[in-house]
């Protein structure tokens, strides 16, 4: 199935606001099924790319298509299978959810949902809410909400913007759980975060956005490999080391040292040399390279 | 259900759940606007022969009501949604600029309709109407909700902040429908500013809507759906390019 039609294809898409340039030539393609995601600090273009996607925003140049779909000349195919998660908290103070989610259904044409919008709460632990002013929930309940609502009419493409701000440990547990069942299932997703745990952990593959470009585009595991800084923290029983490593072990003001290093070669002969002189290890930590390290790195160097 | 109908229930949604501000509110101002001026002037003022003064105003605030309230359901929907940002819940499905529009406007109109029939069924009970031309009536009443709702758009769309919106209410829609003729008629006006309100098409909506009434009106009632239907094809097609377009919903 490698001729399948993405699920995303966007091709050398610029967007200019009128002083700024928000993308700068950006070309990427999301396969049906992937779990992606779009990584980037803020102002990196992101939102912008998502908007234009979502028909919010309209590209200066280049193209988009949602399954196929112009997002543009066949825009209500490509919004049919689309669902976006807004990465700003916003509600409609006038409605209840049911009315919410019963209205939003009815902007896709779908008169009959109950049965879907049901199951939708169900599994987003809204039921309990169903007929609370949307003005009356708390700040996950709209979140949990949010997602119901991009969700009402099954679009075999999710975007989440950012789902995760400001959300606390369990809401992102089981939005987590929610949005990888539905990936199980087959709908797509593509997903921005500055959680960047949360998307080693969730995303196949991982494009990285800078001023409006694309930086990096690969998989999750084939960027991992793209740094081997480990990093060693010690604790030791001395004031100072041997002068031949003062340049690379550092002491941060918590009174531990800190040793990056490509090579474990490196760490042996580090030990050596301390017992050498006779400083003891109290206590030690490595930390492996993550998708932290690797994103440092590539905005550092791009 | 079609994304038109779903968007159409859900603003009539939207000013029922607030209808003693959007519906009673309104009768209420109507209602003291009649009873103030009908015991000041009732004595004093004869427009048209055979026709009390109070029977002259109750056409004049009935579609100044529908005026003012056409106006305000569409442009306050929409600045409401755009400063909440809930407006994306209508921008991220599949609606098209007309359906948007057919939307706004036809929940305009009807908010437009319920406000006048309200604020008639209470003031008919101070002046004896005989209302000989239903056609009339319902002519210019349509026309007027309709103007009105696609004006609303229009400043709903431009404005950015409740302010600008604000501004447009108080600078341009009040004046306009409290100098077109509600209190007075404009022959009792000197022959400058009789000109201007010729200019005015608010005054042809007041002016045919009360010939549907009382049966006698300033201008020939045809020139005036003339002129206010040439105006509601005007507003709605500047308003319909600037949704095609994506002025300042979609950037």
């Amino acid at each position: 199935m490698s001729q399948e039609t993405p699920a995303i294809r966007v091709s050398a898409l610029h967007k200019n606001f009128k002083q700024t340039q928000a993308l700068d030539g950006v070309s990427l393609e999301v396969e049906q099924g992937a779990f992606f995601g779009l990584l980037g600090p803020n102002g990196a273009g992101k939102t912008t790319l998502i908007s234009i996607l979502a028909g919010l925003t309209r590209a200066s140049s280049g193209t988009a298509s949602i399954m196929g779909h112009d997002v543009v000349r066949d825009y209500r195919q490509a919004r049919r299978a689309l669902g976006v998660v807004p990465q700003e908290l916003v509600y409609d103070p006038f409605f209840n959810v049911r009315e919410t989610l019963r209205i939003q259904s009815g902007f896709f044409g779908l008169k009959h949902n109950d049965d879907w919008i049901d199951e939708i709460m169900h599994h987003l632990d809204l039921t309990p809410h169903t007929d609370k002013n949307t003005q009356s929930l708390s700040g996950g309940m709209k979140r949990r909400l949010l997602v119901a609502q991009a969700l009402v009419h099954k679009p075999p493409v999710i975007v989440l913007d950012e789902p995760t701000a400001g959300v606390d440990v369990d809401l992102r547990r089981s939005l987590w759980a929610f949005i990888s069942r539905l990936n199980r299932e087959g709908h797509t997703i593509l997903l921005t975060t500055h959680y960047l745990e949360e998307a080693e952990a969730l995303c196949g593959r991982i494009a990285m956005l800078k001023a409006g470009r694309v930086v990096a585009l690969d998989e999750t595991k084939n960027l991992l490999k793209l740094t081997n800084e480990h990093c060693a923290q010690f604790r030791l029983d001395a004031k100072s080391i041997p002068a031949k490593w003062q340049n690379r072990v550092v002491q941060g003001v918590d009174g531990t040292w800190g040793f990056n290093f490509s090579e474990y070669a490196d760490l042996e002969s580090l030990l050596a040399d301390l017992r050498g002189a006779a400083v003891r290890v109290l206590e030690m930590r490595l930390q492996e390279p993550d998708l932290e390290d690797v994103f440092t790195d590539i905005m550092k160097r791009t | 259900m079609s994304g038109l109908s779903a968007l159409f229930y859900k603003e009539l949604l939207r000013f029922w759940k607030v209808v003693v501000q959007t519906v009673v509110a309104p009768v209420v101002t109507a209602l003291l606007y009649l009873l103030i001026f009908s015991h000041v002037l009732e004595s004093h003022v004869e427009v048209y022969p055979g026709v009390s003064y109070t029977s002259f105003l109750v056409p004049g605030l009935v579609m100044m009501s529908m005026l003012q309230n056409a106006f305000s359901n569409s442009s306050s929907s929409l600045i409401q949604s755009k400063m909440m940002g809930s407006i994306v819940f209508v921008l991220l499905p599949p609606l098209s600029y007309l359906e948007f529009f057919l939307a706004y406007l036809g929940a305009s109109v009807l908010r437009g309709l319920v406000v006048g029939a309200g604020v008639l069924a209470v003031t008919l009970w101070f002046a004896p109407l005989s209302m000989p031309h239903l056609g009339w009536l319902l002519a210019y009443a349509l026309l007027a909700c309709g103007i009105m709702g696609a004006l609303g758009i229009l400043a709903g769309v431009w404005a950015e902040k409740f302010d600008q919106l604000a501004a447009f209410q108080n600078f341009l829609i009040l004046p306009l429908t409290f100098l077109s003729g509600v209190f007075y008629s404009i022959h009792s006006l000197p022959a400058f500013w009789q000109s201007v309100s010729h200019a005015n098409p608010v005054f042809y909506l007041i002016d045919g809507f009360r010939y549907a009434f009382v049966g006698q009106s300033d201008t020939d009632p045809w020139l005036g759906l003339l002129v206010s239907g040439a105006c509601f094809v005007a507003i709605s097609a500047i308003t319909l390019l600037l949704l095609r377009s994506g002025y300042k919903l979609r950037h």
